[in-house]
């Protein structure tokens, strides 16, 4: 008797965040039975995967002990960079006039080049310049942020949104893959991919290992012959690539960019890292995690607005979630009483 | 009740953790005024009993009596408040901030009238100087702690117990860093405190110390009580095989192999750092222990490091089988085949929230890549076992976070971790600080094979027996000079002491 209460306790204590998830699911469909449909999953899925690319850079460096300010507005600087040389050849108001159709892969691989750019200056700031990390990345997003407006604001566009997107282009946003009678949009797909890719980079390389080893004790990873600043390096760059390629992912996806792209996308990232299980002082964190994250406030996106709350209301069950996700999450790792 | 002779009664305490019966119906009882030790190797409980008496861990069995009135310690607030006080193994003063703060950290003295009370600054440093009298220290109340050194903080870590007016004070290995003259001043606090009715239970793995200044000892294996003894009936051999449940028959083990040829040559090695170490030469051979004696600062790790590359030179040379080389960061020396076993398992050993597996393999990961930049799991995992069997380290599975063994099994993955690179050359910094005496004879033993392997090993040791026990030869530092190399057969304590104190004052 003692001990089936003691389980539930710590299976509530170890699993509350899915059970707060499933207790969300309930209640929503309770209020709307047709919110349990494929229509749903899929919708969330779409409007959740820029999301879950921008969580698993950020979660890269949350790993190592650091954080990553400058996630949002590097979103917004790579979706104006490409969404500036992808416009239709007869668009009225082109950002080059003059610009000649590209192939579309070189956009697309100069604004993930910016992104992981940005990383890169993050990542060498912070291993040989050793300003923490925070302060680092609220400089580059600052930055960022102001280098993106001056190029939104370059004349002829003088900060006219950018529109007149090419399909072939927009199509990685919008598109989807037919199977059967079910679509699954490409956007989920690349998501899916990407998260694979992490997978396989926290578990299977050298690299993820030492960025588990470099958050879980950094003066001992010196020791044990990690080359802490080239890791950080490579950290920050995949994360700010990551950026770049979400940013990318966002312009096909709304057909359009602007420099206010992106803004706070930084915040979600954390914020879907953190319920998910990933340390913010370092040194753990998963992939699924990470996922599992990034669905929680997809769901409460998606459903609360479904059931039509209150959109005011829903900024506080999401704040009343991270709190309470990471107070559970961290009497988790206490010394059990 | 209350005509018990006991100050301190813990009665049929027990405590598990998931897999672990870490306490089974231990009991132990202290008396006013005395020093009772409480012994164990790592891994026996004593941590956790004393967990359990300063409210950090809910024992599920047993009953806490101080003069004969159950205490009731749900945290350690009210274990400070019931006259209880811990100065812990780690010292984690407040570094920027006063001493008296330090001190009244948390009741801080206040003046005025509410809402508008300020704290009482003056009122603080009387008290502080008051106190500090009282106990024969001398301590400036507003000097910044982070500036003092180690058996200062913990003697300010002692007048904060007082001042909380503890009854009963656990010191848990109050001397793992303390010099010869400071472990004096430390014993001539004890003495007063126990004129005072203090109660003291004193942890440590020193003999000579638990033999000296205790009244009764307590000794503990496997989570159990095996008894409660008066000190003076025991000896340094009657202890440890009741610690360890057998008979040890020596202390360290027969070396069988000779040193060979010059394997590596220090020249001139000489620390950017004005006082730290200056112009030490020394040679290493191969299949030979090097012992590294002196006191507490005499620069022994900062050499130890500066040789593995993790502090920087101002000059010296470094010759390897006739070669000259040039180790400027961990992964150069690393490349050289050595390995370097730190002093602070802590801070620069461990990885706490990584598994054993991890800790095992992360210095060794380059081994493990496949093409692709794959590692090759199953090795690791082969590896990992390979080392827990080879070292018998403990651990539930090599899945299991490292923070959860003892110490003593968190050094053997560590040198686990060092052996897997096949180094040619270890350097030891205190390889058995903090680790019970079973283990420290495991420990030895590997040493030591490591040595018939033909493997040079530099051992820094702070413990006299261990330098004479194991070296070949023991070099001797004091104040950043090295004052003499003397032979580990023939040399006496006497002779190393007097090359230890050559320097100082």
């Amino acid at each position: 008797m003692n001990v089936t209460v003691k389980n539930t306790k710590a299976f509530l204590t170890d699993y509350a965040i899915y059970v707060v998830l499933a207790v969300l699911i309930i209640g929503i469909t309770l209020t709307d039975p047709s919110f349990l449909s494929l229509s749903t999953l899929t919708n969330i899925l779409h409007q959740n995967s820029t999301k879950a690319i921008i969580a698993l850079g950020a979660a890269f460096v949350l790993i190592t002990g650091g954080v990553d300010l400058s996630a949002g507005r590097v979103v917004g600087l790579s979706a104006v960079i490409s969404a500036s040389m992808v416009q239709l050849s007869d668009y009225p108001q082109k950002f080059f006039p003059h610009l000649n159709e590209l192939p579309i892969i070189v956009p697309v691989l100069l604004a993930v080049l910016a992104g992981l750019v940005v990383g890169l200056i993050n990542g060498l700031i912070v291993s040989k310049l050793h300003v923490p990390p925070f302060i680092t990345t609220l400089g580059t997003m600052v930055i960022v942020l102001g280098i993106n407006s001056l190029y939104f604001d370059m004349p002829p566009n003088n900060s006219q949104p950018i529109g007149g997107l090419r399909s072939s282009f927009t199509k990685w946003g919008s598109g989807t893959f037919e199977i059967g009678s079910f679509s699954l949009p490409y956007l989920v797909i690349i998501a899916i991919i990407v998260a694979v890719i992490c997978w396989v980079i926290f578990n299977k390389t050298r690299l993820g290992k030492n960025m588990y080893a470099i958050g879980g004790n950094v003066q001992a990873a010196h020791v044990s012959g990690i080359n802490v600043g080239r890791n950080l390096l490579w950290i920050y760059s995949i994360a700010g690539a990551l950026y770049g390629l979400a940013g990318v992912l966002e312009a096909a996806k709304s057909g359009g960019a602007s420099n206010g792209y992106g803004n706070m996308y930084e915040l979600d990232a954390i914020a879907a890292c953190v319920v998910g299980g990933v340390s913010t002082t370092g040194g753990i964190g998963t992939v699924p995690g990470v996922m599992a994250g990034v669905m929680i406030f997809g769901v409460i996106n998606y459903g609360l607005t479904f059931i039509g709350v209150n959109p005011n209301w829903q900024l506080i069950i999401k704040g009343l979630i991270i709190v309470s996700a990471v107070g559970f999450d961290v009497r988790k790792y206490l010394a059990k009483k | 009740m209350t005509t018990t002779q006991y100050l301190l009664e813990m009665e049929g305490i027990s405590k598990s953790f998931p897999g672990v019966q870490a306490l089974d119906n231990v009991t132990l009882n202290v008396r006013p005024g005395t020093v009772h030790a409480l012994m164990g190797e790592n891994g026996a409980g004593k941590s956790t009993l004393m967990k359990c008496l300063f409210g950090i861990y809910s024992p599920e069995a047993g009953e806490i009596r101080m003069n004969g009135q159950k205490l009731h310690l749900p945290d350690s607030r009210a274990a400070l408040g019931s006259g209880i006080s811990m100065i812990h193994q780690e010292l984690h003063p407040v570094p920027h901030r006063s001493v008296m703060e330090n001190i009244w950290l948390g009741r801080l003295p206040l003046r005025g009238f509410r809402p508008f009370r300020f704290v009482d600054g003056k009122k603080m440093f009387r008290d502080t100087e008051k106190l500090f009298k009282e106990l024969d220290m001398d301590i400036k109340p507003d000097t910044i702690i982070g500036k003092l050194s180690v058996s200062k903080i913990q003697s300010i870590e002692i007048a904060k117990a007082v001042s909380y007016n503890a009854k009963v004070i656990v010191m848990d290995e109050p001397t793992s860093s303390l010099t010869g003259n400071e472990v004096e001043h430390l014993f001539r606090i004890i003495a007063g405190l126990k004129r005072r009715g203090v109660a003291i239970i004193y942890i440590s793995h020193k003999m000579e110390e638990i033999l000296r200044i205790s009244d009764e000892v307590t000794i503990m294996r496997d989570g159990r009580q095996i008894g409660t003894w008066d000190a003076k009936d025991l000896t340094t051999d009657l202890i440890i095989s009741r610690m360890v449940g057998r008979d040890l028959t020596q202390r360290y083990p027969e070396r069988a192999n000779v040193p060979g040829d010059v394997l590596l040559k220090v020249e001139d090695f000489t620390s950017p750092i004005p006082k730290s170490f200056r112009n030490v030469s020394f040679e290493l051979r191969k299949g030979e222990i090097l012992g590294v004696g002196g006191l507490v600062g005499a620069q022994r790790t900062e050499l130890i490091e500066a040789l593995f590359g993790i502090r920087s030179l101002s000059s010296g040379r470094l010759t390897l089988r006739g070669k000259p080389i040039k180790i400027r960061r961990p992964v150069d020396a690393i490349r050289h085949k050595m390995a370097l076993l730190t002093e602070e398992r802590r801070v620069t050993g461990i990885f706490p929230v990584l598994s054993v597996l991890e800790n095992t393999v992360v210095a060794n990961q380059k081994r493990y890549e496949k093409p692709y930049f794959i590692l090759e799991d199953n090795k690791r995992r082969e590896d990992t076992d390979r080392s827990i069997n080879r070292l018998s380290v403990k651990t539930p599975s090599m899945k299991t976070q490292i923070r959860y063994l003892s110490g003593g099994n968190q050094q053997k993955v560590l040198l686990a971790r060092w052996l897997l690179t096949e180094p040619d050359i270890l350097l030891l910094d205190e390889p058995t600080r903090g680790i019970d005496v079973g283990a420290k004879f495991e420990i030895y033993t590997i040493i030591a094979d490591l040595a018939a392997q033909g493997k040079s090993i530099i051992m820094i040791s702070s413990e006299m027996p261990e330098l004479l026990g194991m070296s070949d030869r023991i070099a001797v530092m004091s104040e950043g000079s090295l004052t003499g190399i003397v032979d580990g057969a023939t040399a006496t304590e006497e002779e190393i002491m007097r090359l230890a104190a050559q320097h100082t004052a």
